[in-house]
């Protein structure tokens, strides 16, 4: 039980790795058991499926169902839930509570806890996926594309909405004062561009100043995305382009994420405003 | 670095000059603090003095404006995990992990350390073993104070911060938190505790520094603080006609020696008192009228 006197002999410190595999585990435990947090992002949007797959069941196009369409809507708004609302309420609950002022006094690598909220992410974000596409599939008779193509559309979109919206959730959480008024920062701004990127409404159909304004931010081009994924080709000449847009897609998501990383080192910190 | 490698063995932590200022506040203005590896050290003051700052630089979270500052050889604004691992860090007010239970969260934190302790022998220590499985959300507050302690001390650490430890402790729990932390002294890990509990600085401290606006006025040993062991006691008694005496004085054998030669046998409610470390203390932060 002797403290050792000189530190260059004795075993290594654990990995970057290995410690944020095991921050992925102590994430996980603490999201399942926190009631809201749970709710907020894991529950809701799949409840906003079968709320609204109930209460609107016609038809988008000729022979497309709006559950088919809101489908695409609400797996865009997934990938916001799980990275950027989740991120952006927790971590300045954390930077509240000490959770961050304790791991910061540790030696913990700060990386390892940004390969633990991302291991969270991932992992809320594909049992989020399966879960709707489940009652997508079993109450709303919804179609799953066939084509390996889709898929893997389906895959690039969501990895990169993740790493963006990930890194805007990163970036975001330096702006909140307090833990407590996290929430009720973020859940405007991601309804708000539910309203006009296309989520509860059907883009094309909304006034065209609204339309602009959804095309600055990510979701606009993630519902849309998952619309190339989720709808027929021949829904594309209801997109204001005519066509699906995927290149455009990808830059655009590409774009805020470089702009988003840059924010989060600039502005992320672990400690309260008053603390340093 | 102002304590070269050498040094470094026999000392600590080193300060020289040290400032803070918070906008037009100073909340520290320079300090000077040297304490030798295995000691327990003491930072005494009222809130607000500058205690928790000057730490809390020592342990690396805040920046400093001026001065030097080496802890275990390393300038703490440079922290690096290797540094960190062996700097165990107490700190005042946190409610975090509330979900985890005791023993996952003991278990998890020691993943971070290269050689730690032996998560359920520490939960052990700290007194916490019949709520191991509870989560720390339901811990009273003593108890979530001594998982903190556990957490401090996790990684074996060389020095040890410890930041107001007891507050909110009920007085079994107090002596159970000092008995462990005389053991890690024991031990030969380096304390730094601050408190603004004199009995726990009397009963834990080799040394004490009292700290008030931001400078320090005294660094001695408790009982030598403000030359206390040096000053005149107060003898006091009651004549056998009922009247109640008392008289200051270098040499207070002598005069209980007189007294009971001229009463002849037991002297009335006799007592011979030393200024207090609380009255010691209190005249040194200039808050005068404790002073007998």
């Amino acid at each position: 039980m002797t403290p050792t006197t000189t530190a260059t002999a004795g075993p290594r410190l654990p990995g970057t790795w290995t410690i944020g595999l095991r921050r992925v585990r102590i994430e996980l435990k603490t999201f399942a058991r926190d009631r809201e947090a749970a709710f907020f992002t894991m529950l809701l949007p799949v409840l906003l499926l079968i709320v609204f797959g109930s209460a609107f069941t016609g038809t988008v196009a000729p022979g497309i169902s709006f559950s088919q369409y809101f489908l695409a809507g609400m797996l865009a708004s997934g990938i916001v839930y799980t990275s950027f609302q989740n991120l952006a309420i927790s971590i300045p609950q954390e930077r509240d509570d000490g959770t961050l002022k304790r791991l910061q006094g540790t030696p913990m690598p700060q990386a390892s806890y940004f390969v633990g909220k991302v291991g969270l992410v991932l992992v809320i974000y594909v049992v989020q996926v399966v879960s709707m596409l489940a009652i997508g599939v079993a109450l709303f008779d919804v179609h799953l594309p066939s084509q390996a193509s889709d898929w893997l559309t389906f895959t690039w979109v969501s990895a990169l909405g993740l790493v963006c919206c990930t890194l805007l959730g990163v970036a975001f959480s330096a702006v909140p004062r307090s833990g407590r008024g996290a929430s009720a920062l973020v859940s405007p701004v991601v309804l708000v561009l539910q309203f006009t990127s296309g989520v509860f409404f059907q883009y094309d159909q909304l006034p065209s100043w609204m339309q602009h304004f959804a095309a600055l931010f990510p979701l606009k081009w993630l519902c849309q995305g998952m619309r190339s994924v989720f709808l027929p080709d021949r829904f594309q000449s209801r997109e204001p382009a005519g066509s699906w847009e995927l290149e455009r897609v990808a830059v655009v998501l590409i774009v805020w994420s470089i702009a988003a990383a840059v924010l989060a080192m600039r502005y992320f910190r672990f400690q309260r405003r008053d603390d340093r | 670095m102002l304590a070269g490698d050498r040094s470094a063995d026999t000392t600590a932590v080193s300060v020289r000059g040290l400032r803070k200022t918070y906008g037009e506040r100073t909340a520290v203005d320079g300090i000077d603090l040297d304490i030798p590896r295995g000691e327990v050290f003491a930072l005494l003051g009222p809130n607000g003095a500058g205690k928790t700052t000057t730490v809390e630089i020592l342990e690396g979270y805040r920046r400093r404006d001026a001065g030097e500052v080496s802890v275990l050889g390393h300038d703490p604004a440079d922290a690096t995990p290797a540094w960190r691992s062996r700097v165990g860090i107490v700190l005042q007010s946190v409610t975090d992990l509330s979900e985890l239970t005791v023993d996952e969260t003991v278990r998890h934190f020691a993943g971070y350390y290269p050689h730690p302790r032996d998560p359920e022998q520490v939960i052990a220590t700290v007194g916490l073993t019949d709520s191991a499985s509870q989560r720390v959300r339901l811990l009273s507050g003593g108890q979530r104070r001594r998982l903190d302690v556990a957490l401090g001390i996790l990684g074996r650490p060389e020095l040890l911060f410890l930041d107001e430890p007891t507050t909110g402790f009920d007085p079994v729990a107090r002596r159970q938190f000092w008995d462990l932390v005389e053991e890690l002294a024991h031990e030969g890990t380096t304390i730094l505790l601050t408190t603004h509990y004199l009995d726990e600085a009397e009963r834990l401290a080799d040394r004490v520094a009292v700290i008030t606006d931001g400078r320090i006025v005294e660094v001695a040993a408790p009982a030598s603080l403000g030359g206390r062991d040096a000053a005149e006691a107060t003898v006091s008694w009651t004549e056998p006609g009922g009247d109640r005496r008392s008289l200051r004085t270098a040499e207070p054998t002598r005069v209980v020696a007189e007294l009971a030669a001229r009463i002849g046998g037991e002297v009335p409610d006799l007592s011979v008192a030393r200024p207090t470390l609380e009255d010691t203390y209190l005249s040194l932060i200039g808050q005068r009228g404790g002073t007998p």
